[in-house]
């Protein structure tokens, strides 16, 4: 690159801050996801599970074998077999359809709830950090108050106000993620406030809200988003444990978490494909977030993990 | 240092307050109030005249206004009154002194067990790095924080019954009355709750150790002849407890709230059931009282994690 470049605005690069040129911005998007899974194989497998998951989300009625409400009393507690591959429950419905379908919930409430819960800590914490004074000492101390409760407490203090249901789940969830995104994304902040072109900001008399907004802001992007991720596991934790206790999504609806509620005391002899195969897709959908977070924190800033963990 | 605790315990008094007004306000935003949220869900079986309502609803102090009621509700709390269960009518605070030794226990053992698991894994697996044990831990790590500790009880009971035909014993035996008989109802939680905690505090140890390894005084203490084994155990052990303190710390609020749901896996007779049967049957006291229990709880293990860093690092004590 020759100095005179650098030094005089480029009018391509105007044109494409302007409007996105949708080709270069997938061709962005493209080189940039190969360099993730260059950089972290393992991180890629966990992106390849949700996307996996995903498709199975999207199109559970074209995928599931069964309809995963149909009750079949002909086919009570089936072990797996050619017909059932993953058995039936104690109402003689499809597990593996089930599953699938289950999907589906997890990944509405997980990625519905980060998001909710994240974008409030988001702009929480660059307020609490930016602004400062009265404001942070005020509303960190609420935030103090909701770290005071074990997140699963709170989230089911938060459904037995607000009732069992999708939307309840989700911002009881969102809710219990808002204290520790605030915290983290407020000691970014506070370290981006030490730099030159904030108080040069300043000096030109760009107001607090542009600099929040065009210099604070893009500063946390990063930071956000790998919070975001490390997240997911956690919401998925909590909505299958708070379905799992009955506080979550209402039956008969299929959630991996409700469908472990009550398995081992329906019968003499437990079934155990209803205990193994929900437990395991929960697991695998924790696994390939967290691999999936770790490496997007060390592939995005590696200098977070001192802050998370 | 006990400047630095009173310190701690100071700044504890507001969040304590804003606990009990959240909790308040949360109990107090259910449409109508909690006696009509009972009476609308079991209009068929239990029907009050509204004069038997207006009854009841004086008798719990619900015709009062909202300040006056959180009074009356800090008046109870402070002189030890938890009210009683709404359908039962067992004073809650009989049922805590019953239940909350089992938890307790369930949550010391399962902290124990992942330090005794995690903390030697997380150190072997940073001394011994890439060789194949911490491969094999490391797999482990990454598997073990992702199972949802209930499931993990479920299957643990799923093995015993089917291998064994045992169930774990789903009554209330103290550690005083019966070791054996409680250890039998308490050991298996204990590991369900443990294993995935010990995994984190693993994951904690390895990367707080590997730290360590390459700190200058590390150097030293090789250069001037000590043992590897004292070198592990005095300088490399002692420095990376700290992080793994913190850990356990952090993981505490997972641990609480993870026990409610490995206790009804197990049908374990705790506090956790207790709050789980309260929610289910909308006993308005019993919710309020008990997650207060468990607000108070996490904050006072939160300070006492406080206090040992301040112990275990003397430039926390000086900040």
């Amino acid at each position: 690159m020759s100095h005179s470049k650098v030094l005089l605005p480029d009018p391509v690069d105007k044109k494409v801050g302007a409007v996105i040129d949708p080709p270069s911005f997938v061709r962005r998007m493209f080189g940039a996801t190969m360099r993730f899974v260059r950089s972290s194989p393992i991180g890629a497998v966990g992106l390849l599970f949700w996307f996996i998951m995903l498709l199975l989300a999207l199109f559970a009625s074209q995928i599931a074998p069964l309809d995963p409400l149909e009750a079949n009393y002909g086919a009570i507690r089936q072990a797996p077999s050619a017909l059932h591959l993953l058995g039936t429950d104690n109402l003689g419905r499809d597990v593996l359809s089930r599953i699938i379908y289950g999907f589906r919930i997890t990944l509405i409430v997980s990625l519905t709830s980060v998001f909710l819960g994240d974008l409030v800590g988001f702009i929480w914490g660059i307020a609490s950090g930016y602004l400062g004074h009265r404001f942070d000492l005020i509303s960190q101390r609420v935030v103090d108050v909701l770290m005071s409760f074990p997140a699963l407490i709170l989230a089911l203090l938060l459904l037995v106000v607000s009732g069992a249901g999708l939307t309840t789940v989700i911002i009881a969830i969102a809710v219990t993620r808002i204290p520790s995104s605030t915290r983290i994304i407020r000691s970014v902040v506070l370290s981006v406030n030490q730099n030159a072109y904030i108080e040069a900001a300043r000096c030109v008399g760009a107001s607090h809200m542009r600099i929040m907004v065009r210099h604070v802001a893009p500063q946390v992007v990063a930071p956000i988003l790998v919070v975001a991720t490390l997240n997911l596991g956690g919401a998925i934790f909590a909505e299958s444990a708070l379905s799992f206790l009955g506080m979550g999504i209402p039956p008969p609806a299929p959630s991996l978490g409700n469908m472990l509620g009550g398995v081992l005391a329906a019968a003499f002899r437990p079934p155990w494909w209803l205990v193994v195969f929900p437990g395991l897709a929960i697991t695998f959908a924790i696994m390939a977030a967290n691999l999936f977070g770790d490496a997007l924190r060390d592939f995005l800033d590696p200098k977070l993990k001192q802050r998370i963990d | 240092m006990s400047k630095y605790i009173l310190n701690r315990l100071l700044i504890a008094i507001p969040t304590i307050f804003g606990v009990t007004v959240l909790i308040f306000v949360a109990m107090r935003v259910i449409p109508g109030d909690p006696l009509q949220l009972i009476f609308s869900e079991s209009t068929g079986v239990y029907v009050l005249s509204d004069d038997e309502l207006a009854a009841a609803r004086a008798s719990l102090g619900l015709d009062k206004s909202y300040p006056l009621q959180y009074l009356d509700w800090m008046g109870d709390i402070l002189s030890g009154d938890m009210g009683s269960s709404f359908w039962t009518k067992d004073p809650i605070s009989a049922m805590l002194i019953r239940r909350g030794p089992i938890s307790a226990q369930i949550a010391v053992m399962a902290v124990l067990l992942s330090w005794l698991i995690g903390v030697p894994v997380g150190m072997l697996s940073a001394i011994w790095r890439n060789s194949l044990m911490d491969q094999l831990s490391r797999v482990g790590i990454t598997i073990f924080i992702a199972v949802p500790s209930y499931w993990l009880g479920l299957l643990i009971i799923l093995f015993t019954v089917l291998v064994f035909s045992w169930r774990p014993p789903i009554t209330i035996i103290q550690l005083w009355e019966d070791p054996l008989g409680n250890l039998s109802m308490t050991l298996l939680p204990a590991m369900a709750l443990g294993l995935p905690l010990a995994a984190g505090i693993a994951r904690f140890a390895r990367s707080a150790a590997l730290e360590v390894l390459y700190e200058d005084y590390i150097r030293t203490a090789r250069a001037k002849g000590l043992t590897d084994y004292l070198v592990v155990w005095r300088h490399v052990f002692k420095n990376a407890m700290l992080p793994v303190v913190t850990a356990t710390g952090l993981a505490l609020g997972g641990l609480l709230g993870g026990a409610v749901s490995v206790e009804k896996a197990f049908a374990v007779p705790g506090l956790g059931s207790l709050l789980v049967q309260g929610l289910t049957e909308r006993d308005w006291m019993m919710i309020q009282n008990l997650v207060l229990i468990y607000g108070l709880i996490y904050i006072f293990v939160n300070l006492i994690v406080d206090v040992s860093y301040a112990f275990l690092d003397p430039r926390i004590r000086y900040d």
